[in-house]
């Protein structure tokens, strides 16, 4: 499952769909991932500066800001925090936007729990 | 839709009828305005040159008239002048006298005679044997005694032939003697008879009383009508000339020109039909009317062809804005119907993804011990498993709703058209299956790519293909989607094996609003439509039906580079 020093990975996931985030979270947590709540960009903001993660994954979709702003500001607040984006189908150029604005990568949405478990384990060991 | 078309011809048959009448009333009423007064100008000016002429005409005969009659006059008083009475009262000397006469002037002058004061003519040379007539009782023997000069009015006398007489009084030895002549009548006669103009004009002379004095060439009977208000004229004018017209007892019209001769004894009548003198005015009149008549008739028959004409292109042109304005709201409708499918799409993706994880969440949880030795664990796997299937289903619908709505702006994108189709065929294969219709794809490999508009792609494509599961709806069938290229052109064909259709329909069938579905179903537009977007991409659309075997489209298109900018 995770890996080798049973350090849980950190991340946050912001998504302003709750059923969607809670479910995610306990599901990570048997996995060893301890995830962290934003439901909207303001409070993604505020868990930013209350401690450090280690995968951020962002819902480029949301009612109060537009995704590819906060992704700026995040990369502005915490350089070099690896982003993943989930963007809903169809919206390919804002996902490529996003890559050249410095995010890791990208899911469409629904997306498969297992590939993100991937995707955030490929993260992480390009960065340890 | 009927209604709709029967207020259309009711507003084109109106609009024909308005054309029809303002071309006429416009072309014809100048036609007609200027006519009659070009018309009614000559008539008066016709009238007034006719008029002079006919009275210079009686003019000239009277002056000729009345100087023949005075020449005559003039002879035979220098006769009586020259000779005495007892030189003249010599038979032979007359006679001589005669024959001198008759070489200087032609035969006028018929005979001579000489008459004494109580009427018995004493002498006389000429070709009657009147010697020795006794002229007492004569109504001219009368007259001519009473005054110097005398001429007579015409009448037969005693040798019972028309004649008249002109008589010189002189003086002999106290007695009055006359001396007389007698004027050919014939030669006088021609004179006026040979008065002749058109077909019925002539001439003729009457004394006061009426009577005829000249034979006139058509025989008339003596009607006192018209002359009746000249005779009763004291003549002052010598020159004047009356005219006057009147309607004779056959209802024709008559002109009348007279003047009076010989000092007012005789009237010299000049008439002739009105519709005879007045034939080359009557001729234009009805020329110019008749060309008038057929200028009318040829101005109704092109007002109502050009009309015609004219209202068709309206209709044509009305009809084919019509189709655009159809067109475009096609095309709108198409892109919001994308727009709310891409929303709905989007909307549901959430709550399913939710269960998705919630139902791996709970596989997650049966990994416990807890649960390893229930009974149920296999049906509690299997009944998850069957959830996240189903939810991967959700997905791939939304993903192919999705899909359709992206393609639904006019951009011009670079396309690879089997990909198109492979996407409208997903998004049809529910309702195909459900009426017992496959779809069969023979797509070329590496089919060429090309620029257009995608949503009119999908438009076209969208069209046949419901148009084929349509016609299939009943009993099923088989629907092959099959591209291919050849050089720089894409070729697309929808070949179905339904009813077909018929051949009386095949010519009509990319006519804006011709449908046989029934009303409400179909607006016959689709057809006309991609017609319409296929020909602005530059190609072509055929197709070919035979009843129940089945019917074929058949698309070309030329490949498209980017467009410009």
């Amino acid at each position: 499952m995770v890996e080798d020093r049973n350090k849980p990975i950190k991340i946050l996931l912001v998504d302003d769909e709750r059923g969607f985030v809670d479910v995610i979270s306990k599901r990570m947590s048997k996995r060893n991932i301890k995830v962290t709540c934003a439901y909207s960009g303001t409070e993604a903001l505020q868990a930013l500066r209350k401690e450090d993660f280690d995968v951020t994954v962002l819902d480029l979709k949301m009612e109060d800001m537009d995704g590819i702003e906060i992704l700026k500001i995040f990369k502005k607040i915490a350089p070099d925090l690896p982003v993943i984006m989930l963007t809903g189908h169809g919206s390919e150029e804002a996902a490529r936007d996003g890559i050249r604005f410095g995010a890791f990568d990208y899911l469409t949405k629904p997306c498969d729990f297992e590939e993100l478990i991937v995707k955030i384990q490929e993260v992480v060991s390009s960065r340890r | 839709m009927k209604q709709a078309k029967y207020q259309k011809n009711d507003y084109y048959r109106s609009l024909t009828r308005k054309m029809i009448l303002t071309i006429i009333i416009v072309s014809i009423a100048p036609l007609i305005l200027v006519g009659s007064i070009i018309l009614y100008r000559f008539h008066v000016s016709y009238h007034e040159k006719m008029e002079d002429h006919l009275q210079e005409l009686v003019l000239k005969h009277k002056q000729t008239i009345d100087n023949f009659l005075k020449e005559k006059l003039g002879d035979i008083r220098l006769q009586a002048e020259t000779f005495c009475f007892d030189e003249l009262k010599d038979a032979s000397f007359l006679q001589d006298r005669l024959d001198m006469l008759q070489q200087s002037f032609g035969p006028v002058f018929v005979d001579l005679g000489v008459v004494n004061s109580q009427g018995l003519q004493v002498a006389y040379a000429g070709p009657f044997r009147l010697g020795e007539a006794l002229y007492f009782e004569a109504d001219w023997f009368k007259k001519a005694m009473k005054t110097r000069y005398f001429i007579s009015d015409v009448f037969l006398g005693l040798r019972g032939l028309p004649h008249f007489i002109i008589a010189v009084k002189d003086n002999w030895m106290g007695d009055p003697w006359i001396l007389r002549a007698t004027i050919d009548f014939v030669a006088f006669n021609d004179f006026v008879k040979n008065i002749r103009i058109g077909e019925t004009g002539f001439a003729y002379i009457l004394n006061r009383e009426g009577k005829f004095q000249t034979k006139p060439f058509f025989d008339i009977t003596p009607k006192n009508e018209p002359y009746r208000d000249f005779l009763k004229i004291k003549e002052d004018d010598p020159r004047k000339i009356h005219t006057v017209e009147r309607k004779d007892d056959s209802g024709k019209m008559i002109i009348y020109v007279a003047s009076f001769l010989k000092d007012g004894d005789w009237l010299l009548v000049y008439q002739q039909n009105h519709r005879d003198a007045y034939m080359d005015l009557y001729r234009t009149i009805i020329l110019a009317i008749t060309i008038i008549v057929f200028g009318a008739f040829g101005i109704v028959f092109a007002a109502l062809f050009l009309s015609k004409r004219m209202v068709n292109r309206i209709a044509m042109a009305d009809r084919e804005k019509e189709m655009m304005d159809k067109q475009i709201i096609e095309t709108a409708k198409l892109a919001s119907v994308g727009k709310l499918a891409a929303g709905i799409a989007h909307e549901i993706n959430n709550p399913v993804a939710i269960m998705v994880e919630e139902a791996g969440w709970i596989k997650d949880l049966l990994e416990e011990e807890e649960f390893s030795k229930s009974e149920n664990l296999n049906e509690f796997e299997r009944a998850l498993k069957q959830i996240k299937t189903q939810g991967q289903r959700c997905k791939e619908i939304t993903h192919k709703l999705l899909s359709f709505a992206r393609k639904t702006d006019s951009r011009i994108q670079e396309t690879q058209i089997n990909e198109l189709i492979k996407e409208l065929v997903a998004l049809s294969e529910q309702r195909a299956k459900y009426s017992k219709i496959t779809i069969h794809k023979n797509l070329e490999d590496n089919l060429p790519i090309t620029y257009m508009a995608q949503s009119e792609m999908q438009q076209i494509l969208l069209n046949l293909i419901n148009n084929s599961v349509d016609a299939m709806e009943k009993k099923g069938g088989e629907l092959t989607i099959t591209t291919y290229s050849e050089g720089d052109v894409i070729g697309i064909k929808v070949s179905d094996n339904g009813p077909g259709i018929p051949e009386s329909n095949l010519s009509r069938i990319f006519e804006p609003f011709f449908t046989t579905k029934p009303v409400g179903k179909g607006t016959g537009l689709g057809l006309s439509i991609c017609y319409g977007i296929i020909k602005k991409m530059g190609g072509q659309i055929e197709v070919q039906s035979v009843i129940d075997s089945g019917t074929t489209f058949h698309i070309r298109l030329p490949v498209k580079g980017p467009p410009e900018s």
